[in-house]
C-alpha cells in the first residue's frame, strides 16, 4: 500500500513553547486517521503542519511524496491536493455558498466556469444542501456551513482530507449531520486526517485512533485498541475524562 | 441693493467655484485611494525600507495641518526649487491636488489598513489550504470583504476632502469660498454669500451621502436574512 503521509522526528515550537517534540506518523493511502487527546497536546498543530499552515520547526514531513517543509516547494500546488477543514468553518462570507465552492478550481485554472459549477452542484447534492446554492455563507446554520465547507475542500478533488476539530463549534443538534458527510466520504476510501473530540466517530469510522499528549504520541492502535483496551496511563486518565 | 440680485449675483459666482471643488475634490480622492492602498500595502510589507516610507509619509501628513502644507507646497517648495530652475512656478491647482490626495491617502491608508485587519485570519488560511497564493488570496477573498467594512469609513474621509477643498482658498484656489470672498469683498453682503456656500456644501455631501447609502445597501448582501443563524 502506498504511503501519503509520511511523518518523521517532527518538531514545533512558538518561540520558547514546544508544542510538537518528535512525530513519528505514516498514513496510508485510503487509511482514516483520528487523532485525539487533551487540548494543548499539539493535534491542530500537528495538522497544520502537514500543509504547512504552520512551519515545522524540525524533521521531515512528506505528503503525496513532496518534502513539505523544502523551502523551494510550490507549496501552493501541494495543496490542492490536500483539502482542509476548519473548526471555524470559514467559509468565504462575501460569496454564495456555489461561488465558494467554485472559486478555487476556476482562480486556480483546474476548471472552467461551467465545469466548477456543475462540480459544485454535484458536491453539494452530495452534502444535501443543492437548494442553498445561491445564499450567503452567513444565511446558514453551522452544520449547514461545515457541510459547505467540506464540499469546498472537496472541489479541488483532493486525494486527502484533514479535518481539525470539524465539529467543536457546532451545536449538538447539527453535529450528526456533519459527521454523516465525513463517514460517506470516509467509505468512499479518501484518506483522511481528523482531529476529533467526537469518541464516537472515532471509535466507528477510524482505521487508526491517535493519542497525543504534551507534542508527542502516546499511543496509537484500533479504535477497539484504543477505546477497550488502552495500555497507557495517560490515555486511560483522558478516556476516563471524556467516555 | 436687493436681495434678489444679491442672490442671484452670488449664485452665479459660486457655482463657478462649485466646479473647481467638485472637480478637484473629484481627482484628489481618486489619487487618494490609490496613494493610500499603495501606502497601506507598503505598510504590510516585509521589506523594512517600504514600511518605514509608510510610516513616515502618514505620520508627516497626520502631524501637521493641511494648510501648513498647502503653503509648503504653494510657496515654500517652489522657492526652494527656483533657486536651481529660475522662475518655477506652481499653479493653485496642481498645489491643490498634491495637498488633498496626500492628504487623503494617508488617512485612507489606515482606513484600508483597519479594514484588512478587521477580516477574520481563517479566510486567508482558507483561501491557502485550497492552493491559491497570497497574492490572489488577498485580491480574491480579502481585499472584497475588507473594502465593505471600510465603507462607512471611506464616506467619511470623502466627505472630509469636499470639506478640505475649503481651506485651499488660502492659496488662491478659486473654489467656492474664494469665490464668496471676492464677492464679499465688493458687496459686503456676508450673510445671503455666506448662507448660500453652506448651503452648496450642504447640498454636495448631502448627495455624497445618498450614494453612500446606496453603496452601503448594495453590499450588505448576506444581511437580508436575520443574523440570528451566524454562528
Amino acid at each position: 500500500m502506498t504511503k501519503k503521509v509520511v511523518v518523521k522526528n517532527l518538531h514545533k515550537s512558538f518561540g520558547d513553547l514546544d508544542v510538537l517534540n518528535g512525530i513519528d506518523l505514516e498514513i496510508d493511502e485510503g487509511e482514516v486517521v483520528c487523532l485525539i487527546g487533551p487540548s494543548g497536546s499539539g493535534k491542530s498543530t500537528f495538522l497544520r503542519c502537514l500543509n504547512r499552515l504552520e512551519d515545522s520547526t524540525d524533521g521531515t514531513i512528506e505528503v503525496d511524496g513532496f518534502e513539505i517543509s523544502d523551502k523551494k516547494l510550490n507549496i501552493n500546488k501541494v495543496r490542492e491536493n490536500i483539502g482542509m477543514v476548519f473548526q471555524q468553518f470559514n467559509l468565504f462570507s462575501h460569496l454564495t455558498v456555489k461561488k465558494n465552492i467554485m472559486l478555487a478550481p476556476t482562480d486556480l485554472k483546474k476548471m472552467t466556469k461551467a465545469e466548477a459549477e456543475e462540480k459544485a452542484m454535484e458536491l453539494l447534492r452530495r452534502v444535501g444542501l443543492e437548494d442553498k446554492a445561491n445564499v450567503y455563507p452567513r444565511q446558514l446554520s453551522g452544520g449547514q456551513q461545515q457541510r459547505v465547507a467540506i464540499a469546498r475542500a472537496l472541489a479541488m478533488n483532493p486525494d486527502i482530507m484533514l479535518f481539525d476539530e470539524p465539529t467543536s463549534a457546532l451545536d449538538p443538534e447539527m453535529v450528526g449531520e456533519v459527521l454523516a458527510v465525513m463517514r460517506e466520504l470516509a467509505e468512499q476510501g479518501m484518506t483522511m486526517v481528523v482531529v476529533t473530540h467526537e469518541m464516537g466517530f472515532a471509535r466507528d469510522v477510524a482505521d487508526r485512533v491517535i493519542f497525543m499528549a504534551d507534542g508527542v504520541i502516546v499511543e496509537q492502535g484500533t479504535p477497539d485498541e484504543i477505546f477497550t483496551n488502552p495500555k497507557n496511563q495517560r490515555t486511560r486518565e483522558f478516556l476516563n475524562c471524556v467516555l | 441693493m436687493n436681495f434678489s440680485k444679491v442672490l442671484n449675483e452670488a449664485t452665479m459666482l459660486l457655482l463657478e467655484g462649485l466646479k473647481m471643488t467638485v472637480g478637484i475634490s473629484v481627482l484628489s480622492i481618486l489619487i487618494g485611494v490609490v496613494v493610500g492602498l499603495l501606502t497601506c500595502f507598503m505598510g504590510r510589507s516585509k521589506n523594512p525600507v517600504l514600511r518605514f516610507i509608510a510610516a513616515s509619509y502618514v505620520w508627516l501628513i497626520r502631524g501637521t495641518p493641511m494648510i501648513v502644507q498647502a503653503f509648503l507646497f504653494f510657496f515654500a517648495f517652489p522657492q526652494v526649487i527656483g533657486i536651481f530652475i529660475s522662475g518655477f512656478k506652481i499653479s493653485a491647482f496642481i498645489a491643490g491636488v498634491i495637498t488633498l490626495s496626500l492628504n487623503a491617502g494617508a488617512y485612507m491608508s489606515e482606513i484600508f489598513r483597519g479594514g484588512i485587519a478587521a477580516v477574520d485570519k481563517g479566510q486567508m488560511e482558507a483561501a491557502r489550504s485550497l492552493g491559491m497564493s497570497k497574492t490572489r488570496a488577498m485580491f480574491k477573498v480579502i481585499l472584497p470583504q475588507a473594502f465593505r467594512i471600510c465603507i462607512p469609513s471611506l464616506v467619511n474621509q470623502f466627505i472630509i476632502t469636499v470639506k478640505d477643498t475649503s481651506i485651499l482658498s488660502a492659496i488662491g484656489l478659486s473654489e467656492i469660498v474664494n469665490k464668496a470672498k471676492i464677492y464679499v469683498g465688493k458687496t459686503y453682503q456676508f450673510f445671503a454669500t455666506y448662507i448660500l456656500v453652506a448651503i452648496f456644501y450642504l447640498v454636495i455631501i448631502s448627495i455624497l451621502m445618498v450614494i453612500s447609502k446606496f453603496v452601503e445597501k448594495k453590499f450588505s448582501y448576506d444581511k437580508k436574512s436575520s443574523s440570528k443563524k451566524s454562528s
